[in-house]
């Protein structure tokens, strides 16, 4: 795709294969000293950063390049009202069911985790199909707290066309990638140049939904996948694109993503949801970032179903560490987790007290575990 | 959340496939998937559902991560962690259900 490369890096990959790593890791020094300058990119994908952290890849990062986790944890994006939303539902007495990593999110005054102990009923579910069958056993008004991005939202989406039982709600807080990126690109203080893409997330979408993006921005997208191998063939595609002022989508895994994408996922998830403007926690207002249902389905939408009794959360005092909580600044791309005062500190995986540190997918917990702060080639 | 985790196709009935997740089976939806999947075949699974046919191609490079993952990670590993809700997400076959 890029003009002046012949040898497509990400065709002839042996995984795990050291040979390969090393020669990847030659070619992003090769290029970021063409570049001759730092260069910023981001990625948008937990399962990238803990790959990234885990594999320790950012110590073999030339020092020049500085490879940033963005908005990429649906979790952590949930925003405070969200979860105000499910809360104050489960303590007027309705079942919630969510995905585990939603339990413990603060919302502003507590977490589903807290209302659990005060006694609301909260299940953890591992998919849609499990919600269902919870509604038809428990025969009671059960609202699911619906969250995480297309790829997740696409399951909503299909249970929903399938028909659900009557006792079923959905209080959605999916969200909608391709927008925030648009969000991040045009922040003034943004240093970013490139974007990787999560490859399953485009397995739905396609990776043609990133070109009117680099149409605008100038910036180039590459798909890439979870391997190490293919995150470091992502960043080789990237910063040649970057070097070669090329700004283009690329699709370094092709094995699972195509141009178009899953056509019938995404004619389901366009049918039963609607991209509306929303907060995303700590970022910003994002235009289309949010998915509610469609006005055929406010007969399942929990929002219009119920009345939610927001103010009887405001009896209870927010926390005040949370004051001091940079998650949103970290999501954006604009801070470290190592920049927090609260990091490994009073914000622990055991103790969380920003939304990054709850989720398995949330760059602090992701460097929590995998080791402090291993992005040796950070930017001064 | 978005990690997915692949398994083989064993048997279909209409919109459910029974699939093997390295010597554990169980169903998979077919609502999502865009193409035609047979016995035989490899899906990846993101919570409950199939979301892409994996060529076959691809099938021995995709496993060997996942493999890798599996054997390799200690209980709070966070990618393994993700990999075992996800076939969390799947359904317990009728039979077993029984």
């Amino acid at each position: 795709m890029t003009a002046g490369n012949a040898a497509d890096p990400t065709r002839e990959l042996k995984f795990r294969d050291p040979g390969r790593a090393r020669a990847l890791v030659q070619a992003l020094g090769r290029i970021t000293t063409d570049i001759g300058r730092p260069v910023s990119v981001m990625h948008v994908c937990g399962s990238h950063e803990q790959a990234i952290a885990k594999y320790g890849l950012r110590s073999t990062f030339p020092r020049t390049l500085n490879v940033i986790m963005g908005p990429g944890c649906p979790v952590c994006i949930t925003d405070t009202p969200e979860v105000d939303e499910g809360v104050a539902l489960a303590r007027q007495g309705v079942h919630i069911a969510t995905y585990g990593d939603m339990l413990r999110v603060p919302g502003t005054v507590m977490s589903l985790a807290d209302a659990q102990t005060d006694g609301a009923k909260i299940h953890v579910i591992y998919s849609t199909d499990q919600v269902v069958h919870l509604a038809r056993t428990l025969q009671e008004p059960l609202v699911f707290f619906a969250t995480g991005f297309e790829t997740t939202a696409v399951a909503t989406a299909a249970v929903v066309l399938r028909g659900v039982p009557d006792n079923l709600s959905i209080l959605s807080a999916h969200k909608y990638i391709p927008p925030v990126m648009e969000i991040v690109a045009e922040m003034p203080d943004t240093k970013v140049e490139g974007f990787l893409a999560a490859g399953h997330a485009a397995t739905i979408t396609g990776w043609g939904v990133f070109e009117a993006f680099v149409e605008r921005h100038r910036r180039p997208v590459v798909v890439a996948g979870f391997e190490p191998l293919d995150i470091l063939a992502g960043l080789v595609r990237l910063l040649e694109l970057i070097r070669d002022d090329s700004p283009q989508v690329a699709n370094t895994f092709p094995r699972c993503v195509t141009r178009e994408g899953n056509r019938r996922a995404q004619d389901q998830l366009w049918r039963v949801f609607r991209p509306v403007g929303g907060r995303w926690r700590g970022i910003a207002h994002v235009p289309n970032g949010n998915l509610r249902l469609r006005d055929e389905w406010q007969h399942l939408d929990a929002r219009r179903r119920f009345a939610i009794d927001l103010a009887a959360l405001w009896d209870y005092a927010p926390s005040g560490l949370a004051q001091a909580c940079i998650c949103g600044d970290i999501m954006a791309g604009l801070s470290s987790p190592g920049d927090c005062q609260l990091f490994g500190k009073e914000c622990t995986p055991e103790k969380p007290v920003g939304a990054c540190m709850v989720s398995s997918e949330g760059t602090c917990k992701i460097w929590h575990q995998y080791g402090g702060i291993p992005d040796v080639g950070a930017l001064p | 959340m978005c990690l997915g985790v692949p398994g083989k196709v064993i048997e279909i009935h209409g919109d459910i496939a029974t699939v093997d997740f390295w010597g554990v089976r169980r169903e998979v939806r077919l609502d999502i998937v865009d193409e035609p999947v047979a016995p035989g075949d490899y899906i990846l699974n993101h919570v409950g559902f199939a979301i892409r046919r994996i060529p076959e191609a691809d099938i021995g490079e995709t496993l060997a991560l996942y493999e890798q993952l599996i054997a390799e990670a200690a209980q709070d590993d966070l990618m393994a962690s993700d990999v075992r809700d996800e076939i969390a997400g799947t359904r317990e076959r009728a039979d077993d259900r029984r």
